[in-house]
């Protein structure tokens, strides 16, 4: 009998560990999800004012400002386009034109900080991410052109 | 050579294969010993043929053969030999050639090397590899044939990837390959067994040492890779928690579940039905990583394919071959059986907990790894998971497993007791905790997470030396060199391996708690003072590499006026690709890298720089090396050298 209760604790406890520990590791994923938005979404008030996010489309051209180490840079989708800040080393394939994707969060001047930019090690290569907001602006712009 | 005769042997290679699975899995059925004997043969003459198609695009890149599509694509006239070699699995369709070739030698070596398993056996393990090599001939043949040409032939190529032109782009990818593919051998033994519905000690003691080996090219192949990654994508990280090295780490982590597994399965007959689940999970997420690299569903360094019907198909055989393995083991797992019983304390319940602990964080990197997918599948917008909760998630579940890591070797099987564990880990216990406040004391910052990584760093050696001193107890006699002969190289490899994971740990935990990072702008002819170290810049100096053209930093590291390093990173630019690429200069010692890479050149003539200092970071490379020694060690064990006769002296081993 005794080593039946103490069975029973055992996965008792086994069970209450378990669920903790699965509580833990939801809690810290929801936490550290970042999610993407394209620069019209930006501008329509969509991503959060607070936390990380992430944006991607064209670097557009001649919008490049280096100051040291610090660069400014606007990134649009064609439709709409919206300040960039970063501080660092840009990776080598971040140029005017190009794809790029940064992840940081907005600014209360609305300038977006970015703690990290990410261009992809392909020259014809462009991240999913900044495509799909390019694909999505044209969308946009076609369906509005038909309303009219 | 007329590439032709490559697609040729191919696609007899296809007709081959079919032929090795379909004859003993019809003699299985029908009991018709005969047809086994097809098996051995069908297996080489395929293996024979997959070799030599993959010679025959190996002498395409030597030859410059630009009327090969593949070769135009992915290599030039101007790249240096061994690059061109190299780039043969620098594209989609020369990598998938190369996993099936990879997957050619494994049943090669099974040919050769399995004699001593029953006819029966080995047939039906040679059926299911034919089976894979079926699936994946298919695949190249359908959706991505290497052999394709295009007229008229380009005059020159359009180059390999220059990020790929690195000593790392030719021996990563075989090692990673060799490791990935080489679960298969369990796979297929896993599968031959539930066939066969019978797994005794002695199938364990047969797969044990193949997918060591496995295992043994995985670790060293992501080791490489990370320390590519380190000083190429010039950004000094060594592990980004990227889909594909979580492709590749996923298998890993099974992998090494399944080594301890196998352990209790051939030392005590236990863990029988979990042992082949592992097997089937461990070849399962290496198929899932080739899903995710060559899908192009990724965002990755390596996503350099991404055509959807190739995508489509990798996910069917995916389907196919986890769903029918799985279906399999429903059916048979109970033919197979749990195996013998054992207490609650001992070193089967420890070494199942192990199995949990890498299962529960196998099952978080795959969250981690294929949440975004889904959500993006569903178009429910695009998401990426950071690598804080990586971090963190993983981390949290791998601390009981490494405190659990130092009992286990001591612990005793079947039943162990717990004062006896207590009395004897207590001092090592006690050294672990001071020397993990030490440490940082004299590196002068202490953290929560700097502490735990030390103390399970330092759990780990003192429990190894407790365990070596245990061990030389019990063996009367003064000779220690004798002795450790005597443990047997399976036990010495195993303690090795762990050792290697503690200063893995130790590498981690030290650049983790303590690098630094410096975003600075200089001039030629600037000295600034960072971290005690003077930096004088001398300019950079014009390079010509045999197909790039480089600027050449030249950096002059003293410390208190003497000279430790010149530092000379690049930035080159690739006139084929168009392409610029970051050289990073290491200077490295035991203790700490001094790491500089260039950013841009700023238009008063200077340049805008990055200096890392990490402490102990190729602690974290070594650890790994000694990992893989320690697996290579576990494999020249005399008992898996067996022959037919000596089955039965199993008391005997250690």
């Amino acid at each position: 009998m005794k080593s039946r209760h103490k069975r029973i604790a055992i996965i008792v406890a086994g069970i209450a560990l378990l669920a903790i520990a699965a509580t833990l590791l939801l809690q810290s994923f929801q936490s550290n999800l970042v999610f993407f938005f394209s620069p019209t979404e930006v501008i329509q008030g969509k991503s959060p004012s607070k936390g990380n996010f992430r944006v991607g489309g064209l670097v557009e051209a001649g919008s490049v400002k280096r100051d040291g180490t610090k660069v400014a840079f606007k990134v649009t989708d064609t439709a709409n386009t919206m300040g960039v800040v970063y501080t660092g080393i840009l990776p080598d394939l971040f140029k005017e034109g190009k794809g790029i994707v940064a992840q940081g969060a907005q600014g209360a001047d609305g300038v977006f900080v970015a703690d990290q930019v990410l261009a992809k090690h392909d020259e014809n290569y462009m991240p999913p991410e900044a495509a799909e907001a390019l694909e999505k602006a044209k969308l946009n712009q076609t369906m509005k052109g038909e309303v009219k | 050579m007329n590439p032709v005769i490559g697609h040729y042997a191919l696609i007899l290679a296809l007709f081959v294969a079919a032929l090795q699975a379909a004859l003993p899995l019809a003699g299985l059925s029908k009991n018709n010993e005969k047809l086994f004997a097809f098996a051995a043969p069908m297996a080489r003459i395929q293996s024979a043929l997959i070799i030599f198609s993959f010679l025959i695009l190996t002498y395409a890149f030597y030859a410059n053969d630009f009327s090969v599509y593949y070769v135009a694509v992915t290599s030039n006239s101007h790249l240096p030999l061994i690059f061109r070699l190299a780039a043969v699995w620098g594209g989609h369709e020369g990598s998938m050639l190369f996993w099936v070739t990879i997957l050619a030698v494994w049943t090669l070596a099974v040919t050769f090397f399995a004699k001593e398993l029953p006819l029966r056996f080995r047939s039906s393990l040679l059926a299911v590899m034919g089976l894979l090599t079926v699936g994946f001939l298919m695949f190249i043949l359908f959706t991505s044939n290497p052999f394709d040409r295009i007229f008229p032939a380009p005059f020159d190529g359009r180059d390999l990837n220059p990020l790929l032109q690195d000593p790392g782009m030719v021996f990563h990818p075989p090692l990673l390959y060799m490791g990935y593919v080489g679960f298969s051998v369990a796979f297929a033994f896993a599968i031959a067994a539930l066939l066969d519905g019978r797994l005794d000690v002695t199938w364990a003691r047969w797969t044990r040492p193949w997918t060591t080996a496995a295992w043994v090219f995985l670790t060293l192949g992501i080791a490489l890779g990370s320390r590519w990654a380190y000083y190429e994508l010039g950004w000094g990280g060594w592990w980004f928690w990227d889909a594909v090295e979580n492709a590749s780490f996923m298998p890993w982590l099974i992998g090494t579940a399944l080594i301890h597994s196998l352990a209790v399965t051939e030392k005590r007959d236990a863990f029988k039905a979990w042992t082949v689940l592992l097997s089937i999970c461990a070849f399962s997420l290496s198929l899932l990583g080739t899903f995710l690299v060559r899908s192009g569903v990724l965002t990755s360094v390596h996503a350099f394919a991404t055509d959807p019907s190739r995508g489509l198909f990798i996910l069917l055989f995916l389907v196919v071959v986890i769903g029918g393995a799985l279906t399999l083991f429903a059916l048979r797992a109970q033919s197979v059986g749990l195996g013998e019983k054992f207490d609650l304390v001992s070193r089967e319940s420890f070494l199942l907990s192990n199995n949990l602990v890498l299962f529960t964080a196998t099952a978080s990197v795959l969250l981690g790894t294929l949440y975004p997918l889904l959500i993006d599948a569903m178009g429910m917008g695009k998401i990426s998971v950071g690598p804080p909760y990586f971090d963190t998630v993983f981390v949290a579940i791998m601390v009981p497993g490494i405190f659990l890591m130092g009992i286990g070797p001591i612990a005793s099987w079947k039943k162990a007791s717990v004062p006896d564990l207590a009395s004897k880990l207590k001092w090592a216990l006690g050294i672990s905790i001071i020397s993990a406040l030490l440490v940082p004391s004299v590196m002068g910052r202490l953290s929560p997470m700097i502490f735990v990584g030390l103390l399970m760093a330092f759990w780990v050696i003192s429990s190894v030396l407790v365990a070596i001193k245990t061990r030389l107890k019990a063996i009367p006699g003064n000779d220690v060199v004798k002795k450790f002969k005597m443990f047997g190289p399976a036990f010495n490899g195993m303690l090795l391996a762990h050792f290697g994971l503690a200063i893995f740990i130790i590498g981690v935990t030290m650049v983790k708690g303590y690098e630094q990072e410096y975003d600075i702008t200089m001039h030629s002819g600037e000295t600034t003072v960072i971290n005690g170290y003077d930096f004088t810049f001398k300019g950079t100096l014009p390079v010509t590499g045999p197909n790039y053209k480089s600027k050449q930093g030249q950096f002059y590291v003293t410390k208190d006026g003497k000279e430790i390093d010149l530092l000379t990173p690049e930035k080159r630019y690739y006139p084929v690709q168009g392409a610029v690429m970051t050289e990073a200069s290491i200077s490295i010692n035991p203790v700490r890298d001094i790491y500089i890479s260039l950013g841009e050149e700023l238009e008063e003539g200077g340049w805008s720089i990055r200096i890392y200092f990490k402490p102990f970071v190729q602690w974290i490379w070594l650890g790994c090396l000694l990992m893989g020694l320690g697996g290579l060690l576990t494999m020249v064990d005399k008992r898996y050298r067996l022959k037919k006769k000596v089955t039965n002296n199993e008391s005997a081993a250690t």
